[in-house]
Formats: C-alpha cells, sequence, structure tokens
C-alpha cells in the first residue's frame, strides 16, 4: 500500500432530521488524483468541508497517516498538511493578497509580530510560481480588485504554501474563463508531477476524467462507486454510469446499485 | 486574465463599473512602484481624518485668530483627549472584527471606581491602576462572552450591559463621588499626569498607546486576524483562525483601554463620579467613523481614530473659543460627524 494520507471512515453528518452523509468511506494516496463527483446534493461540499475541518461530522473515524484523529478542525487539517480550495475561494476581499495566502498561518518574529518583508517575498513568489505575472498586481493589492481567476489564483497560492501533501479543489474551474481553467489545469499537472495529492471536485465529467486517476461517486449521500481510470476506460462511461444513477432504467437497475 | 472589466463577471457584480474600473487600474498599476504611493494609498482612511482636523482648525483659526494661536486652548483639549483615545483606538479593533461595543462608559465608571476605592483605603496609586485594569479585562470579557458565546447582538448586549453596569455604581454609590486630595502627591501622578512646559504627561503615554495598538493592527498577527475575522468570518474559520476567540479578544481589549481611560480620568480632577465615563459614549463612538475605520467592518485606522478623537473633542472647546455659544456644540458635532462620514464613503471603495 502507498502511503496513505487521509482516510474517512463510515462518515455520517445529519443536520437534524436530514442526511446529508450516510455513511462515506474515502481515502486519498500519496501523489494521486482523486476525482469526486456527483449530482447536486450529494453531499460533495459537506464531505469536503468535514476533510477541510470546517464541518464537523456527526459519526464516523478520521485517520491521518493511519492515524485516528481527535477533536478535527480547520487548523489541524491544515496542520496535517490539507489545503482546501473552497468553492466559494475563502478571501477576505478588502486585504491585500499576503494578507489572503497567510491568514491562519502567518510568518511572525517576536512577540507575535508578523514578518512583513518575508511574507511580502513569499506572496509574490507563490504568485509567480503559479503563473500569476501579472505587473498590474503586488502583494499589497487588494484582493477585491482582482477578477474571478485572479482570485481563484490568490486562493491556490495559499494552498500550494508550506507544500501541502494534499490539496482540495472545490469546483475550481466554476465561472472562470477558458484560459483560466487552463491555467487551473496546468496547476493540478505541476502538483501531481510535484507528488502531491490532489482531490478534484468537479461538475464537468470531462474536465474531471481527464485530470483525475480515480474516481470517486457520490450519491444522496453515499458513494456509489469508487473506480479507477483504467477500469472506466471513457469519460462517457462516467457520465453514462451518472445518468443511470440520477434516472435508473428498470433493466439496470440492479446493476447500477451493486 | 483580463483586465478590462467588461468581460469579468466578478467586478460586473452590482458594483459602480466604470469608477471602479478606472480606479482599479489606476491604483493597479502603480500597487508596488513608489513608496510613497503606495504609503498614501495604505494610509488614505487616517489622511482623510488628517485632512479634517486641519480643515476644522483652519476654520476656527480664521473665526478667531487670537484665542486659537493660543497653546491654552490646546492644552485643555489635550488634557481630556488621553481618556477618549484610550477606549477609541480599543473601539476601532472591535468595529474592524464587524461588532461594535457601547458598555466602555460604565467600564470606565467602574474601573475609576475601584481605582479610587484602592487609593482612597489608602494603597498605592499604582496598585489601584491594575485593580483597574484588572476589573476592565474581566468586564471586557464578561461582555464579549455575552456576544460571541451567548451569541447576543452586540449593539443591544452592550447596550445592556452599559445600563446595569452602571445601574450597579448608582445603586451602591447612591451618587456620591470619591475624593482623592492626595492623589497629586503620589508618583503615579507625577509619572501619568502631570505637565512639563505646559503639556500634560498623559499626552506622552498616549503616543505610545496609539503608536503600539498601530502596530499590533497593522503589523502583527493578532490584527491580521481581527482584520480577516471581520472582513469574512466564514473565510478566517476556513483557514483555521478560532473566530470566537478572536471576537472575545477585542472586547477583553476595549475593558482593558476603558481601564485606562477611567484612572486617568480620575487623575485629571483627584476625584471619581458616578457618572465618570457617560460622556463618552457618543463622541468616543463619533470618533472611530470620524477617523476613518468603516462601519461594515474589516478595515480601519488606529492612528486615524485618535485624529477623529482629536477633532470631535476640539468641537466643544473650538465652538465657545469661536465666541459662539454652548448651544452650537451639538450642531457642530453632528455637522463634523455626516461631512467626515461623506468625505470616507467617497476615500474608500467597499469592495465585496
Amino acid at each position: 500500500m502507498t502511503d496513505r494520507i487521509i482516510e474517512l471512515r463510515d462518515i455520517r453528518k445529519s443536520y437534524g432530521q436530514v442526511y446529508a452523509l450516510g455513511g462515506v468511506d474515502l481515502h486519498v494516496d500519496q501523489g494521486e488524483v482523486v476525482g469526486l463527483v456527483g449530482d447536486n446534493g450529494a453531499g460533495k461540499s459537506t464531505l469536503i468541508k468535514i476533510l477541510a475541518g470546517a464541518v464537523r461530522p456527526t459519526s464516523g473515524e478520521i485517520l491521518v497517516r493511519g492515524r485516528p484523529v481527535h477533536g478535527w478542525d480547520a487548523a489541524q487539517s491544515r496542520a496535517a498538511g490539507i489545503e482546501t480550495v473552497f468553492q466559494d475561494r475563502a478571501l477576505a476581499v478588502q486585504q491585500s493578497i499576503t494578507w489572503n495566502i497567510f491568514m491562519g498561518r502567518e510568518i511572525t518574529g517576536p512577540f507575535g509580530f508578523l514578518r512583513a518583508g518575508k511574507q511580502r517575498e513569499e506572496a509574490s513568489r507563490l504568485m509567480r510560481e503559479i503563473g500569476f505575472t501579472s505587473k498590474v498586481f503586488g502583494p499589497d493589492s487588494i484582493v477585491g480588485q482582482l477578477s474571478g481567476g485572479e482570485r481563484q489564483g490568490v486562493a491556490i497560492a495559499r494552498a500550494i504554501y508550506n507544500r501541502s501533501d494534499l490539496i482540495i479543489l472545490d469546483e475550481p474551474t466554476t465561472a472562470l474563463s477558458l484560459t483560466e481553467t487552463a491555467k487551473v489545469f496546468h496547476f493540478v499537472e505541476q502538483a501531481r508531477a510535484a507528488g502531491r495529492s490532489i482531490l478534484f471536485i468537479g461538475h464537468n465529467i470531462h474536465h474531471v476524467y481527464d485530470i483525475s486517476d480515480r474516481f470517486v461517486v457520490l450519491d444522496r449521500g453515499r458513494v456509489a462507486s469508487q473506480i479507477t481510470k483504467a477500469e472506466l476506460g471513457s469519460a462517457d462511461a462516467l457520465v453514462r454510469f451518472m445518468e443511470e444513477l440520477a434516472h435508473p432504467s428498470p433493466k439496470t437497475e440492479k446493476a447500477g446499485k451493486a | 486574465m483580463s483586465l478590462n472589466p467588461t468581460d469579468d463577471p466578478v467586478s460586473q457584480a452590482p458594483q459602480k463599473l466604470d469608477a471602479n474600473a478606472v480606479r482599479r487600474v489606476a491604483e493597479g498599476r502603480h500597487a508596488d512602484q513608489s513608496p510613497l504611493r503606495r504609503f498614501l494609498r495604505a494610509n488614505r482612511p487616517a489622511l482623510g481624518a488628517l485632512a479634517v482636523a486641519v480643515l476644522m482648525l483652519l476654520i476656527f483659526l480664521i473665526g478667531d485668530p487670537t484665542v486659537f494661536t493660543s497653546w491654552n486652548v490646546y492644552r485643555a483639549v489635550l488634557i481630556g483627549l488621553p481618556v477618549v483615545i484610550f477606549v477609541v483606538v480599543p473601539l476601532v479593533f472591535v468595529v474592524t472584527v464587524g461588532e461594535i461595543d457601547l458598555s466602555f462608559p460604565a467600564t470606565i465608571g467602574m474601573t475609576g471606581w475601584v481605582f479610587a476605592l484602592i487609593v482612597q483605603a489608602g494603597f498605592d496609586p499604582f496598585l489601584g491602576l491594575l485593580g483597574a485594569m484588572v476589573t476592565g479585562v474581566g468586564l471586557g470579557f464578561c461582555v464579549g462572552w455575552l456576544v460571541v458565546y451567548a451569541n447576543l447582538s452586540s449593539l443591544i448586549a452592550t447596550l445592556g450591559m452599559n445600563f446595569m453596569l452602571r445601574g450597579l455604581i448608582q445603586i451602591r454609590t447612591e451618587g456620591k463621588s470619591i475624593a482623592l486630595p492626595n492623589l497629586p502627591d503620589s508618583l503615579a501622578y507625577r509619572i501619568f499626569a502631570d505637565q512639563y512646559l505646559g503639556i500634560p504627561v498623559s499626552v506622552f503615554w498616549i503616543v505610545i498607546f496609539v503608536a503600539v495598538c498601530s502596530l499590533i493592527y497593522n503589523r502583527h498577527r493578532f490584527g491580521l486576524r481581527v482584520h480577516v475575522v471581520g472582513d469574512n468570518p466564514d473565510a478566517a474559520q476556513q483557514m483555521g483562525i478560532n473566530v470566537r476567540r478572536v471576537r472575545l479578544l477585542t472586547f477583553a481589549f476595549v475593558g482593558f483601554g476603558a481601564s485606562l481611560a477611567g484612572v486617568f480620568a480620575v487623575f485629571i480632577n483627584y476625584t471619581w463620579w458616578p457618572t465618570s465615563g457617560e460622556s463618552y459614549l457618543l463622541p468616543g463612538l463619533a470618533s472611530v467613523f470620524v477617523g476613518g475605520t468603516a462601519p461594515w467592518g474589516g478595515i480601519g485606522t488606529v492612528i486615524g481614530s485618535a485624529i477623529g478623537a482629536f477633532t470631535v473633542s476640539f468641537i466643544q472647546t473650538g465652538v465657545v473659543g469661536v465666541g459662539l455659544s454652548g448651544f452650537y456644540v451639538q450642531f457642530f458635532y453632528g455637522l463634523i460627524i455626516i461631512l467626515s462620514l461623506l468625505g470616507h464613503r467617497w476615500n474608500q471603495i467597499r469592495y465585496r
């Protein structure tokens, strides 16, 4: 078995009587790109938030590198080398690019004072690394001045700082232009080449298919299928499978559930 | 990544497109080029507050050149000013974090009372100061707990606390003040409240206080987190920041500032009154916003608030000094507040 970064066992999450996740098992190993797909309301976002520590599961077990963790929260998740690029990007738009990159993980000197010069330097380096070479914006620019794609760049820059082992991308291409989408894919390739793991959540099955090694299909709070790219063969097979989940035809209903 | 705002879905949202686009490009192009420009841009609200202060002084100066060229007018303002600034600066933190604290007048009264009781009992004023600080921070935590952990609206909860604490003072003292005639003989008085060369020493302390707080606000992890939590609490939480703790600490900080204000208020007249602090509620609040801190949270300025406090404190002295009756004071308070807010609104865009 390769190095297992994180594993979820029988994770359940319910809000009152309504359950969002009804017992999910999921794991991500070192260096693999996992595509997480599913219809609206399948529980993708809840699952991501649990991984990121932003939401606590009602029950279930979380193992980081084989060890069960307790009191899992966002700070622990980040300390464990898991970075999340949230769908809403989780940016403080009135603050500078630098402050957004370092929020919650500031570089500090004596008495908790910020090492502002060092942070600016690192922010510039990160922005260059992800192809954010625009001369127009610097590390002191306010995030509110940036376009959607540029904001996504800041969120990604934050995620790759500290050489995190697992980067979770929650619908990173939503509302992005073609070139911006291409940049995100390029980033995923780079991260894979560097041996990092990616959990990629997307609505566009073709996007997800192209870059993922393995797929987890979520359906109404449960894992409907875990399948590798080799087993699947083509993006169309994945699309067909998902359509089948959404509108099971009488003939294949049994097969679909299996 | 196009710069043209017309094919950019984000800036097309409900903002004023043209003004924004122009400003975006204008600001962005020079983003990191000239240090002076960077300074001007980073300190825009504070500079705006300074402009308001200078303008006001000019008007008074023209109104009555003899009165406003004498140092006495300024000294009169400077004696009371530190008391206001001690609470106004922490209020900037609370407003930036997205809350409000209206309980500080009663905390000023309470902490001054603790100080007066300790000194009256024959202990050293330094011990009294320590007692006041502990009381202030403690009250700050109580108020903060109500807002942060009991999930009450800060506007209402702190207003309630203000009434309740002031009520407690009134019940216990039945309106009687405490005079401390020996206070000017103490070492603490010479260090904190004496005058040298016509300048109150408290001005020196307030300069240090403002400088340190400004550093914490702009260059410290706590300051960064205060900004981020006020800007986008969900993002802060998702990035592992303990949002509740940051909020709670800002309230404790107001308690701390109020304790300094309470003690310095007693130093001015060697007397503590049961109404001590009451008159600071509205001018204190106004100073924060006149200073250029945004009422919606996420951005603000410590130095601006100190300048705002000067402006607001000066109005009363200025109006009387210029020969108008005291009946004009409130009108000018209002005028300055409204004009300042209009200025700041024009001066800073709200990014969403």
